[in-house]
């Protein structure tokens, strides 16, 4: 099986599954390395034969801990995923995750800026804000299977669903940064732009970070196993790309609010990241190879080069809008490598069964040490 | 490395009263929940279970390939396959049973063996496609199953990348997400689901869940006795990750050999963990924004 490109499948999410990998260049194990034949999962490294495995010699203060469960061989049907890859699109909801954090930071830093007496900053930021925020309301309703029934978002509420949670965050963040831009531009009504900015200033750290739940709540492993770290490095992203703007469109005299705003997300972001990736150990994989590994490392390059612009620039013009055209771009890159490496992450199915299959192992040689102590 | 699975104190099975979604839903009243245990060592793979879905259903046709993968042309389940009986041809490696004089389905003299099982939606207890839908098009029936309500599917997709098992999909062409119904409306006039109409052998049985996980312990005991050592029980047990299956299964080898995780959990349950998290991350994001602006103020 993986045959040829377009292999004949079930349907759509086989082929789904198949593109996946022959554009991501995920190997997948070969085909079916042992046929199928899965059984327990002997001994396969040497020395513990398969009596010992069970009951190793744990004590004895050797270094560390002993590995007391044979590492897991994931087996598979076919090498088909277990798992269906998203069906959302890189364009639409990948690109929403930049546009919605560059939306909702921007958001944060027009109100900041507002209280700071920047007010030309503040200006930028908000029509950025709405900017954003408007493609990303596009963007979403074109994702949609069916994008005439959007308005079936706002039946109800739900907590146990990000999505629900998250659109009435955005739809409310939308009319605030929509009137507070207005205001700002036209110079009208200034006593309710102030409230909208007030608005936005207090959802728009929602808009920024609500999307790392709406991802991680998925059974993708390498967005869900994510979870601790992913609402932080999303904060950070936002916040990275919103100084960005401020830095790249921003009034030349103003820029110190949006640098150290950029300043401040990128050094949470790259801290975020690092953690998550020394986390997740082999599920980290999709995030560090394939093109998704490609576009967080081109992401890393621009946000260094970014940094360096901001830090090292001065005063220079020239230097804080390139500096900030590299962060946008990072963040950017940053979001579709983690939403890409997270389909690569469900189009495997070594990804789903191995990190199980170790935890059951571990779980039952724990529970059968319980027995017989 | 990943995340481990929740740590809750679980009472011993015989004195837990059995958790009721139903109940839970908010159905007063209702009829008892009902479920199917598919006994896979049964199953002859005549894909009957299939075709009568598709045929009640009107599941629309979606493929008419050669796989290479046995007698499997299906694939897997889908948006517009809601039974799918997988094959899997095994060669015997040393230690594993013959055959027995029973005939039980170890491994015949030639050392081969064929594996086949007919996979379906799990109508779990704890249910991700139903809790991350936000438009609440997925719902619970009065019977504890789970159901699309596809004239309110938007499409949204988010039921799919939370099902652990990958059974729901978006149809093709129609744009919304679709899964087993457990033949809602053949439940609600008193009939069984069509394919353990089908099931020519008894390997789909359908009936109340608590009396079908009994039926299944007796099997799995029986099986073990005759040597069959790889028989085991799956999503049977209400301390699993997804607090049990409305459908579960009676497997002979480990899950992954036919496409199933064999440790899912319902990724639901470290929501308000998630929660907590994007809400500490919004607080920081505000306070940078704060400090970016405010800090050297007189002196920028």
């Amino acid at each position: 099986m993986s045959g040829p490109a377009g292999a004949p499948g079930n349907g759509r999410a086989a082929s789904r599954a198949a593109r996946a990998r022959e554009r991501w260049g995920v190997h997948g194990r070969g085909q079916h390395e042992r046929d199928n034949q899965a059984g327990p999962p002997a001994a396969a490294d040497g020395g513990t034969g398969p009596g010992a495995a069970g009951h190793g010699p744990r004590r004895g203060g050797r270094r560390g801990e002993q590995l007391m469960v044979p590492r897991a061989q994931p087996d598979s049907y076919y090498g088909k995923p277990v798992l269906k890859v998203p069906v959302w699109r890189l364009r639409d909801v990948g690109g929403y995750l930049f546009m919605g954090g560059l939306a909702g930071a921007s958001g944060v830093l027009a109100g900041c800026a507002q209280l700071a007496g920047h007010g030309r900053l503040a200006r930028t930021a908000k029509v950025g804000a709405a900017g954003a925020i408007a493609v990303s309301g596009v963007a979403l309703v074109a994702d949609l299977g069916r994008p005439e029934r959007f308005l079936n978002m706002l039946r109800m509420i739900k907590p146990s669903s990000p999505m629900s949670v998250g659109t009435w965050v955005i739809t409310a963040f939308g009319g605030a940064a929509g009137a507070a831009a207005a205001s700002a531009v036209t110079g009208r009504l200034p006593r309710a732009g102030a409230v909208a900015t007030a608005g936005t200033t207090v959802l728009g750290p929602v808009v920024c970070t609500y999307t790392a739940a709406l991802l991680c709540d998925t059974a993708v492993p390498a967005w869900h196993d994510a979870h601790r770290e992913m609402p932080y490095l999303f904060a950070g992203s936002a916040a990275a790309a919103a100084g960005g703007l401020g830095m790249l469109a921003g009034p030349a005299g103003e820029a110190g609010p949006a640098v150290r705003f950029a300043l401040l997300g990128a050094a949470t972001e790259i801290t975020a990241k690092s953690l998550l990736l020394r986390r997740l150990g082999d599920i980290a994989e999709p995030y560090q190879h394939g093109r998704p590994g490609r576009l967080m490392e081109l992401a890393e390059l621009l946000t260094s080069a970014g940094l360096a612009g901001a830090v090292l620039g001065g005063h220079s013009r020239v230097a804080t809008r390139l500096a900030g055209a590299a962060l946008l771009a990072s963040s950017a890159l940053t979001r579709l490598g983690i939403f890409e490496a997270g389909q690569v992450s469900a189009a495997d199915p070594k990804y789903t069964v191995g990190p199980q299959r170790e935890r059951l192992n571990r779980r039952r040689a724990e529970q059968q040490e319980a027995g017989v102590t | 490395m990943s995340t481990q699975p929740a740590k809750r104190p679980v009472p011993p099975a015989a004195q837990r009263p059995a958790f009721d979604p139903a109940a839970a839903a908010g159905y007063g009243e209702h009829p008892p929940r009902v479920g199917f245990f598919t006994d896979t060592s049964v199953c002859i793979g005549c894909k009957a279970c299939e075709v009568a879905c598709k045929e009640w259903n009107h599941v629309p046709e979606d493929g008419l390939n050669l796989l290479g993968m046995s007698y499997d042309n299906t694939g897997g389940l889908g948006a517009s396959t809601w039974r799918h009986v997988a094959f899997i041809e095994q060669i015997a490696r040393p230690g594993d049973a013959p055959r027995d004089a029973a005939g039980s389905t170890a491994f015949s003299a030639d050392g081969s063996r064929w594996l086949m099982a007919s996979n379906v939606c799990k109508h779990c207890t704890e249910s991700a496609c139903l809790d991350v839908c936000p438009t609440g098009a997925l719902m619970r029936t009065e019977f504890g199953t789970v159901v699309v309500q596809s004239d309110v599917c938007n499409g949204c997709g988010y039921c799919i990348s939370a099902c652990p098992f990958g059974v729901i999909d978006r149809r093709e062409g129609d744009g919304r997400a679709w899964k087993c119904t457990l033949c809602y409306d053949r439940l609600g006039a008193g009939q069984e689901p069509a394919c353990a109409k089908a099931c020519p052998t008894q390997s789909i049985q359908f009936g109340p869940v608590d009396e079908l996980r009994e039926r299944a312990r007796l099997r799995v005991t029986e099986l073990q006795a005759a040597g069959e050592s790889g028989a085991q029980l799956y999503l049977d047990d209400p301390a699993d990750g997804i607090g049990g299956g409305g459908a579960f299964f009676l497997l002979l080898d480990e899950p992954e050999v036919y496409g199933l995780p064999p440790d899912p959990v319902v990724t639901t349950r470290d929501l308000p963990r998630m929660w907590r998290h994007v809400a500490t991350a919004a607080v920081g994001l505000l306070a940078g924004g704060l400090a970016a602006a405010l800090s050297r103020r007189t002196g920028a």
